[in-house]
């Protein structure tokens, strides 16, 4: 197994009775509640947690893109993502992903990423996504084509690294006659490209298809779903004629791990229900916009209709249903093991600054999870594990 | 009473349409939300006209075709219906976002149009004057938004809706998503065309409109100086359900001038 260090970069300063005044702490919620001195610390705190990640051990280093939110302070990851390539040497460094619909000229995508990928010397891991329904608020982009434009930009930007260019591209929304992109990639053919998602059928569809074989990441969900999408990538591999590998099966949680579950459970209390409960909620309109999903699927959310996080989600509830892993290394190991064995999870990627988690915690954290965890599961750790005797 | 729904075949999609009536032919452009149930309006309307109602492409019983995709499609979409059932001398009466439909008609080709009339028209965008944003509101703020008499929101929230029914709410929300999102519902190039429109022109708003401020009717007159504008007293964006009978009578007057 495969782990990454993956941060949203949340603004921990919140005042949250005053954003709870506001529909959501996306897109709605004014800027001025953010301070730029602490924002500038806050920064400052979480490059620091995601370069640790090459010296404990860590696969790779991730960060994402969201626009107009308290959630996360990335709308352009690949800032973070520079930054991080000139402190690191080895670890891969991951941007899961950039929300392609939401560009009006995907090449710039292709470029950065090029550009990325040339200053890491081939390290960089890249993640394909269609941006949250709030995205497309703030952005404008009309979200009846986002599938359209998905697929478009996606066909532009791997054409873009693969072929010789300059080519002409003509698309229905993306329409360019030069596309020749300098700097082409140092990755044959190109970046890596995982697809994080909430687990639609079409997306697990597309991204199975032997021509892809795109590595499937799920996010914030419940083990039980988690199980059930990460089946649901292997039996459309299957019935493609191949079996799908452990590396194209992923799964996105928030993760703690202290000495004993009640540790664990009393320091993540507070970060873990401010994240679902404040950082994450918005409502329906905001969550869905009309054309965001196909009309059958939006019929079928519609009848559980909720926006995210209406209805109050607690650190139990979140353990019981598997959405958090919280707990001792033993606990956390066995969480994460019995998806393994239940799916053939080969991507752990692991959330461990969540909501309001301190820096000494966050630290604390990661180190524990890097000794305590990971190498029991990790890929080219097992063998060293077998030959050093435990102390 | 309320007319059997029929499907015609126009530029290859199949269209719902309501038409009951006999006389000069009223073609009802019908705004964000669908045709909705037929009402108080649409019956006086379909007592001296030869009234239709069509379910946009993409709404109601209407095919959604891939093709159609703006409200300038929509607008080629109309001047091939009204060819299609060979109507002459029509009076188009477009509400809401149907007033910008209407609109989007009458700059094309009016050839076929006798009058224009806009309620409440959606379309133009004055700058640094905000209109509502009816995507990111709640059913049911909309519904209050809608509508200045709250006990008509009140009524309609109190209905619980069929499953068919929101079905329809479903496909309708998202074909005013396609055509109306972005640019938020309106079209940048329409307004400097609006003097190609020589026909019979009638504005009216609610003055209560919260969707729309009733303060976009002086743009729409100035664009296009000969229409006669009215503004409704203590209603909101839907005169035709809030101001039926004020609305009916001016309209119907109108018109009838307009004919001769």
């Amino acid at each position: 197994m495969k782990f990454v260090l993956f941060h949203l970069m949340p603004y921990r300063h919140l005042d949250f009775v005053e954003a709870k005044k506001y529909r959501s702490a996306w897109t709605v919620l004014p800027n001025s509640m953010y301070d730029p001195a602490k924002g500038a610390e806050e920064y400052a705190s979480y490059i620091e947690q995601l370069v640790s990640g090459e010296r404990l051990g860590f696969d790779v280093i991730g960060v994402n893109e969201h626009h107009q939110t308290a959630y996360g302070l990335m709308p352009a990851p690949n800032l973070i993502a520079s930054a991080l390539i000139q402190r690191t040497k080895t670890v891969k460094i991951g941007v899961f992903g950039r929300a392609l619909p939401l560009v009006n000229n995907p090449l710039t995508i292709a470029e950065e990423f090029s550009m990325l990928d040339n200053m890491s010397k081939g390290r960089l891991v890249v993640g394909f996504v269609r941006g949250i329904g709030a995205e497309y608020h703030s952005s404008g982009i009309n979200p009846a084509f986002s599938h359209d434009r998905f697929h478009e930009a996606h066909d532009l930007i791997v054409k873009a690294w693969t072929q010789p260019g300059p080519f002409a591209f003509d698309g229905e929304h993306f329409s360019l006659n030069y596309a020749n992109l300098w700097p082409r990639p140092v990755q044959s053919p190109h970046p890596r490209i995982w697809i994080p998602s909430q687990g639609s059928s079409e997306t697990i569809h597309w991204a199975a298809a032997p021509e892809r074989k795109y590595p499937f990441v799920v996010t914030f969900s419940t083990a039980e779903a988690v199980e059930k999408y990460l089946k649901s990538y292997s039996a459309e591999a299957h019935n493609f004629g191949y079996e799908a590998s452990s590396d194209q099966l992923g799964w996105a949680a928030p993760i703690y791990v202290a000495d004993t579950d009640e540790r664990a459970r009393e320091e993540a209390r507070e970060p873990l229900e401010r994240l679902f409960n404040d950082y994450l909620p918005m409502p329906w309109e905001m969550l869905i916009p009309p054309g965001y999903t196909s009309l059958a699927s939006t019929k079928a959310l519609a009848k559980v209709r909720t926006g995210l996080g209406v209805e109050r989600q607690t650190l139990e509830q979140l353990i019981e249903k598997g959405t958090a892993i919280i707990g001792s290394p033993k606990t956390v190991r066995e969480r994460i093991e019995r998806m393994r064995e239940k799916t053939g999870l080969g991507n752990m990627v692991c959330l461990l600054q969540f909501g309001t988690l301190s820096d000494e915690l966050t630290q604390r954290n990661i180190e524990r999870f890097a000794t305590d965890v990971m190498p029991h599961l990790q890929d080219k750790k097992l063998a060293t594990r077998e030959a050093v005797p435990s102390a | 009473m309320v007319p059997t729904g029929q499907l015609i075949e126009v530029s290859g999609v199949s269209t719902g349409l309501l038409r009951q009536g006999k006389g000069p032919p009223v073609l009802f452009i019908h705004g964000a939300n669908g045709v909705g149930p037929w009402l108080p309006f649409f019956e006086k309307l379909s007592t001296h006209y030869d009234l239709l109602i069509p379910d946009h492409p993409g709404f109601g019983r209407s095919d959604v075709p891939a093709w159609i995709k703006s409200v300038p499609d929509l607008a080629f979409f109309y001047l091939d219906f009204i060819e299609k059932l060979g109507l002459k001398g029509v009076h188009i009466i477009g509400t809401s976002m149907g007033g910008w439909i209407a609109s989007e008609i009458a700059i094309r080709d009016s050839s076929r149009l006798a009058s224009l009339t806009m309620v409440g028209p959606a379309g133009v965008k004055v700058k640094n004057v905000p209109v509502g944003d009816i995507f990111v509101w709640s059913a049911e703020e909309a519904t209050r938004n809608i509508f200045l008499d709250q006990a008509i929101a009140d009524r309609l929230l109190s209905v619980k809706p069929t499953d068919e029914q929101l079905d329809v709410m479903m496909k309708n929300r998202f074909a005013v998503t396609k055509y109306g999102w972005q640019p938020r519902m309106h079209n940048p190039d329409l307004e400097k065309w609006l003097h190609r429109i020589k026909i019979p022109t009638f504005v009216g708003w609610g003055r209560e409109d919260k969707i729309i401020p009733a303060s976009y009717a002086e743009r729409w007159k100035e664009r296009i100086p000969h229409a006669q504008v009215e503004i409704f007293e203590n209603c909101g964006h839907l005169p035709h359900i809030e101001a039926s009978d004020a609305l009916f009578a001016k309209v119907k007057k109108f018109i009838d001038e307009a004919a001769v």
